[in-house]
């Protein structure tokens, strides 16, 4: 894996966040709201930045994400919760059985292509919740009661690592494997490139990654039921994805953020707040179909002689 | 005895799940998207159907023909606004939209007239008559006719109008068809009439043999009904019905045999089966994907 | 682009920076406690899959705070309802009742309905010392935490579920007197299997026998099959817990499958649809737990109901009691606390003592359960009668 000058820059960065943010919480003069809202986010980029490395990396369409967040946050609940484990261990087993899951889902049907592939996932994710919902050790429909143990920190620890695994993903030969399985299977296929090992791939670390915010997302809000990871949650992701533009990286990252603050915001419009959610993605979609970013990332504004990457997207 | 009844059972739901499927096909077959508004417009039916029979109070078959008339209307609506403009899309953006459009509408019924559920009055007598110690009710008859008759007549649409035959040129391929003087946009427009039409009328049945609506009903019939076409294979409107049969029939089985919390989990393992080893459909014919 | 990519993460978590900031700024004015009026926060499932249970408390909620802010308020001052919708999500409940205690500082919370979303916020309330009523949170989880200490700020309003199923189970052994039972629960609802629970455990103990367990799932709508499995096992009683929507078709759907034996539910049962969804016929021969009877002609119960139906233009279910009861519990509590701290609203709440409220007379006992008879009532061409009250 090559570094890439902004590295050491971004992790600087990275650590002035954290600090920053941790004195205003350890001071108090940032609220429980705030620091919520901030865990929050957190779990919703690490959620967005898994699905755009198996969708806007490599193209893959699934809509079943949140069956791997399940997977995670159930797991790492039993390992902390039963198992009497520390947060650090649940969060990675969270990871690896949902990787474990990711493979298990992805290697039968990364064979699909477009919209089979798309409802593929999206059958297993419910497969995954009925599970849950019908193994009495977790509590059933009633849910399983997790303690409070995610943290600032952990949420930010994890948010770091995620970013710099998938960038580093993205940059590295995988990377442009998995780039060139995007742009034309067919023809990455004739070039030698194993597709099926890198679809699989790519769907294994988002499904780890999506794990990961599983463990967090669990310790965080006392209570996991699986109706909370049905389709609808997998749309949630979806439109981070797509909201911010496909493929990029920087534009998950931002609707993730974006949406977040707004949904929060709206929750004390109850009447209107789905309405009004609904009407922007339509809107959104009719008027920039590529998503708020295009392929673009962010920094591509700055530097606009570049020409923009891309070309087309997915299917035709 | 019990298996007699439990067959009814199964292929009262299927017909359900077939009526919605046929509109979720015909959308796929023509324009190659996932309808997940299609749903949504199954509970404004059924909505329309009771305010028909409550408010103005008409029979059943006079709140049938509205409901499918202004479904017809609402799905034409649906497809000029959101839907036209992403015909060049990507399918992503499509499938987003449409999520919206689903969004959209259930929680535009809820501001309107509340989350909380109405009950369709009883239109017909609830007697039943038993054949061989299974009872049937006179109303699962009449909506077994009901759906298909309405299947026939979408046949006779398809396969012997004008309207039915430009249908199937523009599935099969849009370019060829706009030069052989087809007007597609008509075309894509009546597609979602009929199939929105059809799931006015299954909004109607659904109201009157299941008595409870809500504006949230539509989501999981929905979801099956999406199931039901690609088990039949999608964009073909005989495995659509056929789909739908079958998925009632396993669902009602499933439940019989004690399982029934995993009734909706049989439904996504049938449908993964089906995409992994017969990804056409039972229907479908496996046609390769062009370069 | 290699380059590019963390350079655009970089500006992208600044923006994330001075977006909070921004926000941040914005909204602290908000919190300050006002001088002549009391904020209660409303923390609900008003939209999303059970968006019918919490709206209808929600009309509840507001009828009582219209009549109490219409008669002077709370020690003259008004009431101030901060609504917040949790999606019927648990995590969107947690976080609401944490922008609720954070950011509006409310007295106290009222909601949510489901008992997993009540326990999503009962922590929020212990930490911030903010009381919550749950209208109808029934698992006893809510109150009572795992390891068996109580959560201190938290009450419910609703009966607890094994209390219920217990009264369903003396009655059926003894006052109708089967020997045969079967239990067809909603298993997406604690409230409906601690109900099953409690009365297959006294059922049994009455000597009496189980032959047959079922489950559905809230939302379903066909029963059909399970109905014929269970009409195979020809039990002589069903106990049906679960909630009206479902309930209503099941009775309809039984009774067209030519079970006729006594059907059974609980208070979830209490609604006029339910006549509406299974028809008069249908339903009789089934009883139901509840709190009040709403045919009681000079109770308070007729009194709430016609003051509701002038407000809504219907007749009220048991979730429009239950919210309507939720705002009189905290008004008294407030009221005898004589201030709005937690500490002392809590205090307050606990000591309540036969408060009269439109589902019956409530006392609190150790674990924050409330103390209520429960009333039998059967329905007869769609009519509930009175049929017996038991005593807790």
């Amino acid at each position: 894996m090559k570094k890439s000058k902004q590295f050491w820059p971004f992790i600087l960065l990275a650590v002035l966040v954290y600090v920053v943010i941790q004195v205003l919480i350890s001071t108090e003069m940032m609220n429980q709201f705030y620091s919520n809202t901030l865990i929050l986010i957190a779990i919703n980029i690490i959620l967005a930045v898994s699905l755009h490395l198996v969708i806007g990396i490599t193209g893959q369409f699934s809509i079943g994400h949140a069956g791997f967040l399940a997977v995670g946050a159930y797991v790492s609940a039993i390992i902390t919760m039963k198992l009497q484990l520390p947060f650090a261990v649940a969060i990675i087993v969270g990871g690896v059985i949902a990787a474990l899951a990711g493979l298990i889902v992805g290697i039968p049907s990364l064979r699909l292509k477009g919209d089979y592939l798309a409802i593929a996932t999206l059958g297993f994710a419910e497969i995954i919740r009925i599970v849950f919902l019908n193994i009495d050790a977790v509590g059933g429909a009633a849910g399983m009661q997790v303690s409070h143990l995610t943290t600032w920190t952990y949420a930010f620890v994890c948010l770091v690592i995620t970013l710099v695994v998938i960038v580093n993903f993205t940059n590295s030969r995988h990377g442009l494997a998995a780039i060139s399985v995007r742009e034309n299977e067919i023809a990455s296929d004739a070039m030698g490139i194993n597709t099926t090992y890198y679809k699989v791939i790519a769907f294994a670390i988002g499904s780890f990654f999506a794990g990961v915010a599983g463990a967090l997302f669990s310790h965080n809000f006392y209570i996991i039921q699986p109706s909370q990871f049905g389709f609808l949650k997998s749309f949630d992701i979806l439109i981070f994805v797509v909201l911010g533009g496909l493929g990029s990286l920087s534009g998950a990252v931002l609707s993730a953020i974006l949406l977040t603050i707004v949904s929060t915001y709206l929750q004390g419009y109850p009447e209107t707040r789905m309405i009004i959610y609904s009407l922007v993605l339509i809107i959104v979609m009719l008027y920039r179909p590529k998503g708020l970013m295009g392929t673009m990332e962010i920094t591509d504004y700055f530097k606009l002689w570049r020409t923009p990457k891309g070309g087309s997207q997915h299917g035709k | 005895m019990e298996w007699i009844q439990q067959l009814i059972n199964g292929i009262s739901l299927g017909s359900i799940y077939a009526l919605i499927a046929l509109g979720y096909t015909m959308v796929y077959g023509i324009i190659k998207l996932i309808n997940f508004a299609h749903g949504d417009v199954f509970m404004v039916g059924s909505f329309i159907g009771f305010y028909s029979i409550t408010v103005f109070g008409l029979g059943f078959f006079p709140a049938l023909i509205i409901s499918m008339v202004a479904c017809a209307l609402f799905g034409v609506i649906i497809e000029r606004i959101a839907y036209k403009r992403l015909r060049n899309a990507t399918r992503i953006a499509a499938l987003i939209t449409a999520i919206g459009v689903s969004l959209l509408i259930e929680y535009g019924v809820i501001y309107i007239r509340g989350a909380q559920p109405e009950a369709y009055p009883n239109i017909f007598s609830n007697k039943t008559f038993s054949i061989l110690g299974a009872q049937i009710s006179i109303q699962s008859v009449l909506i077994l006719s009901v759906s298909v008759v309405l299947m026939i007549l979408l046949q006779f649409i398809v396969h012997k109008t004008k309207t039915g035959k430009a249908m199937r040129a523009v599935s099969h391929d849009v370019e060829a068809a706009k030069l052989m003087g087809i007007n597609v946009d008509n075309t894509i427009s009546a597609t979602f009439a009929i199939g929105s039409a059809l799931a006015g009328a299954a909004g109607v049945i659904f109201g009157v043999y299941y008595t409870k609506i809500d504006p949230l009903m539509g989501v999981i019939p929905g979801l099956k009904a999406f199931v039901a076409a690609v088990l039949g294979g999608i964009g073909i409107i005989p495995g659509a019905m056929v789909g739908g049969l079958v998925l009632g029939v396993v669902e009602t089985i499933v439940s019989a045999l004690g399982f029934s919390l995993w009734r909706d989990a049989a439904a996504f393992i049938i449908l993964i089966l089906i995409l992994i080893f017969r990804p056409s459909g039972i229907f479908g014919k496996n046609t390769r994907e062009k370069v | 682009m290699k380059k590019s990519k963390f350079a655009s993460l970089f500006l992208a978590s600044s923006l994330l920076v001075g977006m909070l900031a921004g926000c941040g700024a914005g909204e602290e004015g908000s919190g300050s406690k006002g001088g002549d009026e009391i904020k209660i926060g409303v923390n609900l499932e008003l939209s999303g899959p059970v968006a019918s249970y919490g709206s209808s408390q929600n009309d509840g909620f507001n009828l009582a705070v219209e009549e109490i802010n219409a008669a002077g308020g709370i020690d003259g001052k008004q009431i101030k309802l901060v609504t917040v919708d949790n999606k019927s999500d648990a995590a969107e409940s947690t976080s609401a009742a944490i922008k609720l205690t954070s950011q509006d500082k409310v007295a106290a919370i009222i909601g949510p309905a489901t008992s997993g979303n009540s326990v999503a916020q009962v922590q929020i309330a212990n930490d911030s010392k903010t009381p919550m009523i749950t209208p109808s949170g029934t698992s006893p989880t809510v109150t009572v935490a795992d390891n068996g200490s109580v959560n201190e700020y938290a009450f419910r309003t609703s009966f607890i579920d094994p209390f219920q199923g217990t009264v369903a189970a003396n009655f059926a052994a003894n006052e109708l007197k089967v020997k045969t039972a079967a239990v067809y629960a909603d298993n997406a609802s604690d409230y409906a299997k601690g109900l099953a629970a409690s009365f297959i455990k006294d059922f049994e103990a009455a000597g009496g026998k189980i032959v047959q367990q079922e489950s559905y799932v809230a939302k379903d709508t066909d029963f059909r099959s399970t109905l014929t499995r269970i009409k195979g096992a020809n039990p002589e009683f069903i106990f049906i817990p679960g909630y009206y929507e479902e309930v209503g078709l099941i009775v309809k759907q039984a009774r067209e499958l030519g079970i006729t034996v006594p059907l059974m539910g609980a208070d979830g049962w209490d609604s006029p649809t339910i006549v509406d969804l299974a028809g008069a016929e249908a339903l009789n021969n089934t009883f139901v737990i509840n709190h009040y009877s709403a045919e009681d002609p000079d109770g308070k119960a007729k009194e709430f109901a016609d003051k509701f139906n002038d407000k809504y233009g219907k007749a009220p279910n048991s979730f429009n009691a239950l919210g309507y009861d939720t705002v009189y519990l905290l008004k008294d509590a407030i009221e005898r606390a004589g201030s709005t701290d937690g500490t002392k609203i809590k205090d307050a709440l606990k000591a309540t003592d036969n408060l009269d409220l439109v589902t019956g007379l409530y006392s609190v006992d150790e674990n924050h359960h409330p103390v209520k008879s429960a009333t039998i009532l059967e329905f007869v061409d769609g009519k509930q009668v009175f049929n017996t009250k038991v005593n807790p």
